[in-house]
């Protein structure tokens, strides 16, 4: 049950010389929650993280960090920890070293710091001696995540923290936010991965172009009147076809159209649910097997690139710069369909560009 | 939307607002950082061993490092040994070691993209400065430590505690020789500050740019190569580098402190100006930022100008001060100081041929001099010096002569070669009863005072 608000934000407007990173941005985080901050690159999530931690100060609105205003940089209350753009950690150190050196920075005591603790929790208890100059990129968050747990935060504030974790590093970072929620403590994460969005959060907030376009509970995102496409796999796709198309409000996929794979044993339609309940129905009564039906994107993505995409193409079309900018990233790599993303700018650089054209 | 703070119970107070973590523990995790390459390590180790090993592999050759201070000394004295690392380290050593250590400092938070980090653990800049030009600063004091500790024992276990010849050809024994180099090593501590401040706004202004971890060397490099010109006194002092070789006037009787207090001065004053601008400069940083905003124009504006408006005023105060405006190298200098150079070698030379004794006082040396053979004015550097030196010994009616040729160095150091008799200064050994020794007189260091005497 919720009981007081973690992080209240209000009209909170943040500018990098002209570009306006966060333009009258809301945001309302309840104690214990797991919040998620999603938007396309370039939407301000790092900035608002770093009003979080304190690294920055907004340039108009209200900002209340677990019960307290925010009134100027790096005086944030005590209870807050996390990372922006990465973990910040020293190659040289072992991981050992990182987190003992900053147990010592904030004059805890190592025996009592919780540091073998930190480094079991996220699963890195067997490397804690070797230098974090070897590490990939997924054992680094986890590293970033085990220094910031030392601080027995009571407000976790972390930039895509999935970025490069394997399943089993994903498994112990999930376990750690769920378990900290659990306990009380207040969890802002920014992930352009949907399906962690989806397994942790609460609430999320969508940010596009410094905007916020929607804000709260993923079930109500989910329930939000909109087509979306399905995946039938069937062993008789033909007859599927032949019913899905007498199914009033079913848009069959042509096969092979954008963005979807060409598979014999799959069709893809596009529909509201009742009209796929009774595609389901049919299905059935026709004696055609149904092995798999899901949406072919979750429902947090659908929504999010609904949400995001109207956002995105008005500056395109209005010819601005940022826009094109966003465009111009590199495609994204198989393995991580959101990765390109990722490298893209927030509003900061940009200003930075901007003030250099 | 949750619910807002005002409909709903607090479940506890707010928590205090986050402190900043005091200077003693930034500056406690900016040494653990320091240490942590092996880099930083292998110079400590190389500081302590090195100019030891160096000193002591010197005294197994026979030839000795003569264009170097003291070099041509080094087999007769144990405290010749560290003067020469001095020497070399004022050259090369300390800048590098500065460039490695205060030039990189913050230009590695930019490298490892740590500074967010850092600022949410430390939650002050202004502390994070302190800590890190502190740690900075004892890193480089210890390996200027190394250094000298090194070249001492190196030259004391090589050699031994034996009389140092100074730059006057007066001879400088026990305490008297350790209180000096102590002392000349102590000097340079304030160019090395400066040039650490400057490693230090390098660091800030050009981020991981490699310019800024390679500006104390390049700033050093180009003072040096100013003080080989042909530059005015005032200019020359103005110039921070110009403490690393005035201790040389140390090793003169009487001692030549003007320059060297004018040269700490100036050092000091760079140093606390650069590291001022270097903080103003990071104050300014917006962290909100990945990359350095507006670098080049705040390096000017911060840096260079500020820097250069320094420079000017040092050069005036300097000049005003009776810095003067010419090369301070006059003929009436350098003949007082060879004639003195010469009388204090001489006795020695007497001395190492199992002579009677003589003073300063009964030979009454002196010395004439000449530019391009008459041909030019009698002042200035140049390597086209000829001097002839008189002397009288008791007893004997003839005036003594001998000849040398002088190459003086725009910074007031000059090497007299001898040019015969050979019996006095024409050949590098002696025959004595012990058998050869190296001639004293046979080519020698000298100094002058390129202040106006007064």
């Amino acid at each position: 049950m919720e009981t007081t608000t973690a992080v209240r934000g209000q009209g909170i407007t943040k500018c990098f010389g002209d570009v306006v990173a966060l333009d009258r941005v809301d945001l309302d985080v309840a104690r214990g929650q797991i919040h998620g901050l999603v938007g396309p690159n370039g939407a301000g999530k790092t900035t608002l993280l770093g009003l979080l931690l304190g690294l920055a100060v907004a340039d108009e609105g209200r900002l209340e960090i677990l019960g307290r205003p925010v009134g100027r940089a790096l005086a944030a209350p005590e209870g807050i920890a996390g990372f922006v753009d990465g973990p910040g950690l020293y190659p040289a150190l072992t991981a050992k070293q990182n987190l003992t050196a900053l147990a010592r920075l904030r004059h805890r005591d190592v025996r009592t710091a919780g540091v073998e603790e930190a480094l079991d929790q996220v699963g890195l208890t067997e490397v804690a001696d070797d230098k974090v100059r070897g590490f990939s990129l997924g054992m680094r968050q986890r590293l970033g995540l085990a220094a910031a747990l030392l601080t027995k935060p009571r407000l976790l504030v972390l930039d895509e923290p999935a970025n490069g974790l394997d399943p089993a590093g994903k498994k112990h970072v999930h376990g750690v936010l769920n378990r900290l929620a659990a306990d009380g403590a207040t969890v802002v994460l920014s992930s352009h991965r949907m399906d962690d969005l989806e397994a942790l959060c609460s609430e999320v907030t969508i940010l596009s172009v410094g905007r916020v376009v929607f804000s709260g509970p993923l079930a109500k995102l989910s329930a939000e009147n909109r087509e979306l496409e399905y995946r039938v796999r069937t062993p008789d796709p033909l007859a599927a076809r032949g019913i899905a198309d007498q199914v009033p409000g079913i848009a069959v996929v042509e096969p092979g159209a954008a963005g979807t794979r060409q598979d014999p044993e799959v069709v893809v339609v596009r529909a509201l649910v009742p009209a796929l309940d009774e595609l389901v129905v049919r299905l059935v009564g026709a004696g055609i097997a149904v092995r798999e039906l899901a949406p072919v994107v979750s429902p947090l993505e659908a929504a999010f690139l609904a949400l995001t995409e109207q956002d995105q193409q008005l500056p395109a079309e209005q010819g601005q710069q940022h826009s094109a900018e966003q465009e111009q990233q590199p495609p994204a790599e198989p393995e991580q369909p959101h990765s390109a993303e990722q490298g893209q700018k927030d509003p900061a650089e940009r200003a930075k560009e901007h003030d250099a054209s | 939307m949750t619910a807002t703070l005002d409909q709903t119970p607090v479940a506890d107070a707010a928590p205090a607002e986050s402190r900043p973590v005091p200077v003693s523990r930034a500056y406690r995790f900016e040494l653990v950082k320091l240490f942590s390459p092996w880099r930083v390590r292998l110079l400590v180790l190389a500081c302590f061993l090195g100019p030891g090993l160096a000193v002591v592999a010197i005294k197994q050759q026979s030839t000795l490092p003569s264009d170097t201070l003291f070099g041509r000394w080094m087999h007769a004295s144990g405290w010749s040994g560290p003067l020469v690392v001095l020497g070399f380290a004022g050259t090369w050593a300390l800048p590098l070691l500065t460039s490695l250590v205060a030039g990189d400092v913050f230009a590695a938070e930019d490298r490892l993209g740590t500074w967010r980090h850092l600022l949410v653990a430390v939650r002050s800049p202004r502390r994070i400065f302190a800590a890190k030009a502190l740690a900075a600063v004892t890193v480089i004091l210890l390996l200027v430590v190394g250094l000298a500790l090194s070249g001492i024992v190196g030259g004391l276990l090589a050699v031994g505690d034996k009389p140092l010849i100074g730059l006057d050809g007066h001879s400088l024994v026990g305490g008297d020789a350790a209180a000096k180099v102590l002392l000349a090593w102590l000097s340079v501590l304030a160019p090395t500050l400066a040039l650490a401040a400057i490693g230090l706004l390098g660091s800030v202004a050009l981020g991981r740019s490699p310019m800024g971890l390679l500006l104390p060397t390049v700033a050093a490099l180009a003072m040096q190569l100013a003080q080989m010109l042909p530059l005015p006194v005032a200019v020359r002092f103005a110039l921070p580098g110009y403490a690393f070789i005035s201790w040389n006037g140390l090793f003169t009787d009487p001692q030549q402190l003007s320059p060297l207090l004018i040269g700490i001065a100036v050092s000091l004053v760079w140093a606390v100006v650069a590291t001022a601008l270097a903080y103003l400069l990071f104050l300014r940083r917006d962290f909100t930022n990945l990359t350095v905003d507006n670098a080049g124009r705040r390096v000017l504006t911060l840096g260079v100008a500020p820097l250069a408006a320094l420079f000017a005023a040092t050069v005036g105060v300097v000049a005003i001060a009776g810095g003067g405006t010419g090369s301070g190298i006059t003929q009436e200098k350098l003949q007082n100081s060879l004639a003195v150079n010469f009388a204090h070698l001489y006795r020695l030379q007497e001395d190492e041929l199992h002579r009677p004794a003589v003073t300063e006082a009964q030979l009454a040396a002196s010395a004439a001099c000449t530019k391009a053979d008459g041909l030019s004015a009698p002042e200035g550097p140049g390597n086209d010096w000829r001097c002839v030196v008189s002397w009288h010994v008791p007893n004997v009616a003839i005036t003594g002569q001998a000849i040398y040729q002088l190459d003086v160095t725009a910074n007031g150091r000059y090497i007299a070669d001898g040019d015969g008799p050979k019996e006095v200064n024409g050949y590098f050994l002696l025959k004595t009863h012990d058998g050869d020794a190296p001639n004293p007189l046979w080519q020698f260091d000298g100094n002058v005072d390129l202040l106006p005497s007064h």
